[in-house]
């Protein structure tokens, strides 16, 4: 049952990519200003997105862990925390690629871009965290505890560089947005398009997360033998 | 057997104090405990305070010493120096108890998480000020620099960014005591997560350093400074429980 809904999850994210794909490719005109580069906004926002969805995820399981010790928490933030990572990786790299022909420069040390930064090596902190413990318990409480003072890091970040004039475009999507309808539709069904593929390799990784975990309890069981 | 005479004892003595009578007494046993340790051997503060020194010497090859300049840069770069010394005194104050099993000990004391945490806290508060307002004055007489004409604002900033640095230090010391790679880890998961409190400190320390007074855009940072303490001191008192019985 989980195995075919996961299937069909990945089917509809898969139509979904094809069908915004052939939208924003091959239907949609080049933008006045920007020409051709200016459709990786359709994946760049949806990509932050995504990974924003993640962390909230992943803060989430870090206190359900904390209050319920129910490993199935703990698998799922690890699971998620990886799967928002690579989601924020394509939003600094398809930013980057945009920086590159509009701006001239890979990187600027403007506010919003080292946020995100940041946002990412706090995450990645969160991973090689893990790496360093053994014991499964106590991994999973301190990675717990971390990602609980990661995520509210995350708000301080953006907060704080808000005084500061971004060199970022200001967000077409909403607050003066000036898309067309046509093109909301399109970066909300790409924006659905992702969390669904998030969803999807959440759970591949959320299960062999768990069949790790039972792995490593047989191996321990064998040793104790 | 001599009668020996005994005085009466006192039997109202209460069963538990209550905690806001019990909690200063311990946190300030706990403090004591560390900083008396601390001075008996000094490793962490002279490993500390030689390591700033290190970094005060390298900075000169990386720019052009003038005064101008340094002016420019001086927050960044003293707070780069506090906060790479910092992290020596911070890996040194879980990393301590290890020996004899003392962290054991002090987890089955009878006093709360949030005790150790603050006493252990504001011991290393202590020992980095103390590094830190050594460094200070070798500061000013090796790149030049006139940092006085802005001194009890400069102190005010220097106390409150020690503190975030010591709050996130103390509970990720806690965080990585146990784990492989502890030395290599610390660093690593604290910096990125000071890094609010740590733009604002630079942003103060170069325009008070300049001698700019603490007003205007100034207070945004100083704001930022004061909420990254204030959040991360509630978060820390909440979940140090959870660090250290895991």
């Amino acid at each position: 049952m989980r195995e075919k809904l996961l299937y069909a999850l990945g089917i509809i994210a898969a139509l979904l990519i094809a069908r915004n794909l052939f939208h924003i490719f091959l239907r949609f005109p080049d933008e006045a200003s920007q020409g051709a580069i200016f459709r990786i906004i359709f994946f760049h926002v949806p990509a932050a997105m995504a990974a924003f969805v993640g962390a909230l995820v992943a803060l989430g399981a870090s206190i359900g862990w904390l209050t319920t010790r129910r490993m199935r928490f703990d698998s799922l933030a690890v699971a998620v925390t990886e799967v928002s990572l690579a989601f924020l990786a394509a939003n600094l790299i398809t930013g980057s690629i945009w920086g590159r022909i509009i701006w001239g420069i890979w990187w600027t040390w403007d506010a919003r871009l080292t946020s995100a930064l940041v946002c990412w090596l706090l995450y990645a902190g969160y991973l090689m965290l893990r790496r360093a413990i053994e014991e499964p318990t106590q991994r999973a409480t301190i990675a717990a505890v971390y990602s609980i003072f990661a995520f509210v890091d995350v708000p301080i970040v953006i907060f704080s560089i808000k005084w500061w004039r971004t060199q970022h475009p200001q967000p077409v999507f909403w607050g003066g947005g000036s898309f067309p309808a046509e093109w909301y539709v399109t970066a909300l069904l790409n924006l659905l398009a992702m969390v669904l593929l998030g969803v999807v390799l959440t759970a591949v990784r959320l299960r062999q997360e768990e069949t790790q975990r039972e792995i490593d309890a047989m191996r321990r069981y064998a040793h104790a033998m | 057997m001599p009668a020996i005479e005994t005085r009466p004892r006192r039997r109202t003595r209460p069963a538990a104090r209550s905690l806001w009578t019990a909690l200063p007494r311990q946190v300030a046993v706990i403090a004591w405990k560390d900083l008396r340790a601390e001075m008996r051997t000094k490793e962490a503060v002279n490993a500390s305070f030689a390591f700033a020194l290190v970094i005060l010497l390298l900075f000169s090859f990386a720019f052009d010493p003038a005064e101008e300049q340094t002016r420019l840069i001086s927050g960044g770069l003293l707070w780069i120096v506090f906060a790479f010394a910092g992290t020596l005194v911070l890996n040194r104050s879980f990393a301590r108890e290890l020996p004899n099993d003392c962290l054991d000990a002090l987890v089955a004391a009878p006093v709360s998480g949030a005790a150790i945490f603050l006493g252990k806290a504001l011991a290393n508060f202590v020992l980095l000020t103390a590094v830190e307002l050594v460094s200070l004055p070798v500061f000013g007489i090796f790149y030049n620099v006139r940092w006085t004409e802005q001194f009890w604002p400069l102190l005010l900033v220097v106390a409150l960014a020690t503190w975030g640095v010591t709050v996130i230090g103390t509970v990720f010391s806690a965080l990585t005591v146990n784990i492989r790679l502890r030395e290599v880890m610390l660093p690593l998961l604290v910096y990125p997560v000071l890094i609010p409190a740590l733009m604002a400190a630079m942003q103060l320390t170069t325009a008070l350093v300049a001698g700019e007074p603490l007003a205007g855009d100034l207070l945004a940072w100083l704001r930022l400074l004061v909420g990254f303490d204030v959040i991360f001191t509630a978060l820390a008192l909440l979940l140090m429980e959870t660090v250290l019985v895991a």
